[in-house]
């Protein structure tokens, strides 16, 4: 019997703009994310790895091409199948290079928001937000704004919000980028965790080839086409 | 949580500062409304406050406010005799500009029918009404004249015996009320230079002329200043003012004083109307149209900060897109602010007018109503004003939180 699929993706094209400034920036991206597993997305700038991360979170419609999450086909070409922003709000969690944090939040607010977004009431959400903050060593920093946090505490509240809501879906765009080796090591292996406790699909777009072997499988980006490079063990 | 209330917490200082700004605004446009207001009461305060059934004015005047008026003094006894009439005075009104102590003093005259009215119906805030027949003054403390104080007008001074609190003219003059026979010295003044200049003149001719000759008494009088000689000189007041017997039928009493050719009648609505359709209405349309305009300066400025603001939050804004907030979560965060911005610039016009109108040269009433009203308009424009930053912020794409 096969893995149940968190993630998986059929034939995915995406095509910018058209005549002499069309740009292809992803051909025929097939494959799959089972649940608990965490994927790696390698390769150069411009080869599409974000194009397909923002795809796979609903955020852009592919040209052509099928997301399904947890075996419901969500997109059918340019074609949502249901409320791709409340779908978002509830089963998918985002980090970024950046941590992306909302300037005029506090840090536990950052992680409150997420949460009353999906209709948690305010002091439940506050709960499970200082919980969170609490998980990733930040919670005395609650009331700061971000700009009074350093850049590693931002990433670490920017996760906790990510997780706010016990998404099906983490996708992670460079998140050790400005991070220092032991941050970026403490990150990738936190996406593992995260991937196996809540059994949910992870992708993680990285440049950072020193983390490799906590993948569970890496894929590799070229020119928009999409190929399984390693099966990690 | 309230985003609304948060983004504003993150920047109150530049938000308290555009509040302010658009405050001010609102203020200017709050004082237009009370100055037509204070306009009319101002116009119409005289004839409220005299409170007299008729005003008989020169024929085909529309005086004694909205023009001149000069009706003779002997007017006031048959309009006394008119039946229904229990009491006619003489109304002298007249606005002057001379020099007091080297600044310029503007005051509208207004001259009392003595012993009949020694103005003991003045809203008198120090002071006591008139005592004495000449030389002395009641003024409105809008002149900023000491009780005591002596002021010369022409060639006499006179002592304020009491000040008014809030008569001033439809022009906004603080009034000095002082007897008829005074009021009509203070308006005829004439330079020692100039009457002997008339007299001599008067002279020359009265030597040509048999009667003269004749009659020395004649030649007596010419000595007299114009005003005072019978025979040529012009009416020297504005209007008799007439009050009925209960229950005299006003529209008979009008009709009959009417018919005397010499004269035209006026209700007291009447008289406030020529106030209010002449001289005030063209004031109240160019207040209407600065009040127009600065309302729709306020709702452009406003919708430019509030774009302004939207501008500077637009990656939180594509953020909260990407964690999957639903458009009416941003446009309430949006309307949220316009409005508080527009309600706080309302409450700081309301406390900074308060302040301030009363230094104002022209008096300003606000009424609850035009505050009602200003506050729907600043509710309105707040929306309206929140549009465009609010189109701008539908526009933002979730991905635009990914770049940079």
């Amino acid at each position: 019997m096969s893995e149940p699929l968190a993630i998986e993706t059929r034939q995915l094209n995406k095509v910018y703009g058209s005549g002499r400034t069309e740009v292809v920036a992803l051909r025929q991206a097939t494959f799959q994310v089972p649940k608990g597993k965490v994927v790696a997305l390698l390769g150069p700038s411009g080869s599409g790895k974000s194009t397909l991360l923002t795809i796979v979170g609903l955020v852009i419609a592919p040209t052509s091409g099928q997301v399904l999450i947890n075996g419901q086909l969500v997109v059918d070409g340019a074609h949502a199948k249901t409320d791709l922003r409340s779908y978002r709000r509830h089963h998918i969690g985002f980090v970024f290079q950046k941590a992306n944090l909302i300037p005029f939040l506090s840090a536990i607010e950052n992680v409150q928001v997420a949460l009353q977004l999906n209709g948690v009431g305010a002091g439940k959400a506050r709960g499970r937000a200082k919980e969170l903050l609490k998980n990733f060593g930040v919670l005395e920093r609650s009331s700061d704004m971000p700009a009074r946090l350093s850049g590693g505490e931002q990433q670490r509240v920017a996760i906790a919000r990510a997780l706010a809501n016990d998404p099906q879906v983490l996708l992670g765009d460079e998140p050790t980028a400005a991070l220092d080796s032991e941050r970026a090591k403490q990150v990738i292996e936190l996406f593992g965790k995260i991937a196996h406790e809540q059994n949910a699909g992870v992708i993680v777009v990285t440049h950072d080839h020193r983390f490799l072997d906590v993948f569970d499988s890496i894929y590799e980006m070229e020119d928009g086409v999409l190929k399984e490079r390693v099966a990690a063990a | 949580m309230n985003l609304a209330i948060k983004d504003v917490q993150h920047n109150v200082g530049r938000f308290s500062l555009t509040a302010v700004g658009i405050g001010m605004m609102l203020m200017i446009v709050m004082g237009m409304a009370g100055i037509y207001r204070g306009l009319i009461e101002d116009a119409t305060l005289i004839i409220n406050r005299i409170d007299s059934d008729l005003w008989i004015v020169q024929r085909d005047t529309r005086g004694p406010f909205a023009e001149m008026s000069r009706v003779p003094e002997t007017l006031v006894y048959r309009v006394q005799a008119v039946p229904g009439i229990i009491s006619a005075r003489e109304f002298v009104f007249h606005t002057i500009q001379r020099q007091h102590d080297g600044k310029p003093l503007r005051m509208s005259v207004l001259g009392l029918s003595w012993p009949t009215d020694k103005g003991e119906w003045l809203p008198l805030v120090s002071g006591r009404p008139l005592a004495r027949n000449h030389f002395e003054i009641i003024v409105d403390k809008a002149l900023g004249f000491q009780l005591h104080e002596k002021i010369k007008l022409g060639k006499e001074t006179y002592t304020v015996v009491g000040i008014t609190s809030g008569m001033v003219s439809s022009g906004g003059d603080g009034m000095g009320i002082v007897t008829v026979s005074d009021s009509q010295a203070i308006q005829f003044d004439s330079v020692g230079e100039a009457l002997r200049l008339e007299r001599s003149a008067r002279e020359r001719r009265s030597a040509e002329v048999d009667i003269f000759q004749n009659q020395p008494q004649l030649v007596e009088q010419l000595a007299h200043p114009a005003s005072e000689l019978p025979a040529i000189s012009s009416p020297a007041i504005s209007a008799v003012i007439a009050s009925l017997a209960p229950g005299t039928n006003i529209d008979q009493v009008q009709e009959l004083i009417a018919s005397w050719g010499d004269v035209s009648v006026f209700t007291k609505a009447e008289q406030e109307d020529l106030l209010l359709q002449g001289m005030v209405d063209k004031a109240r349309r160019q207040l209407g149209m600065f009040r127009t305009l600065l309302t729709i300066i306020a709702a452009v400025i406003m919708a430019l900060i509030l774009y302004t603001l939207t501008l500077d939050k637009l990656h939180s804004i594509a953020l909260l897109k990407l964690l999957g907030a639903p458009d009416r979560t941003i446009l309430g965060m949006l309307l949220q602010q316009a409005v508080a911005l527009g309600v706080m610039g309302y409450v700081i016009a309301l406390v900074m007018g308060r302040q301030l109108f009363p230094y104002f040269p022209r008096r300003v009433v606000i009424t609850n109503e035009d505050l009602l009203q200003l506050f729907l308009i600043v509710l309105a424009i707040s929306v309206l004003s929140s549009l465009l930053g609010i189109w701008r912020a539908m526009r933002v794409r979730p991905t635009e939180a990914l770049m940079g």
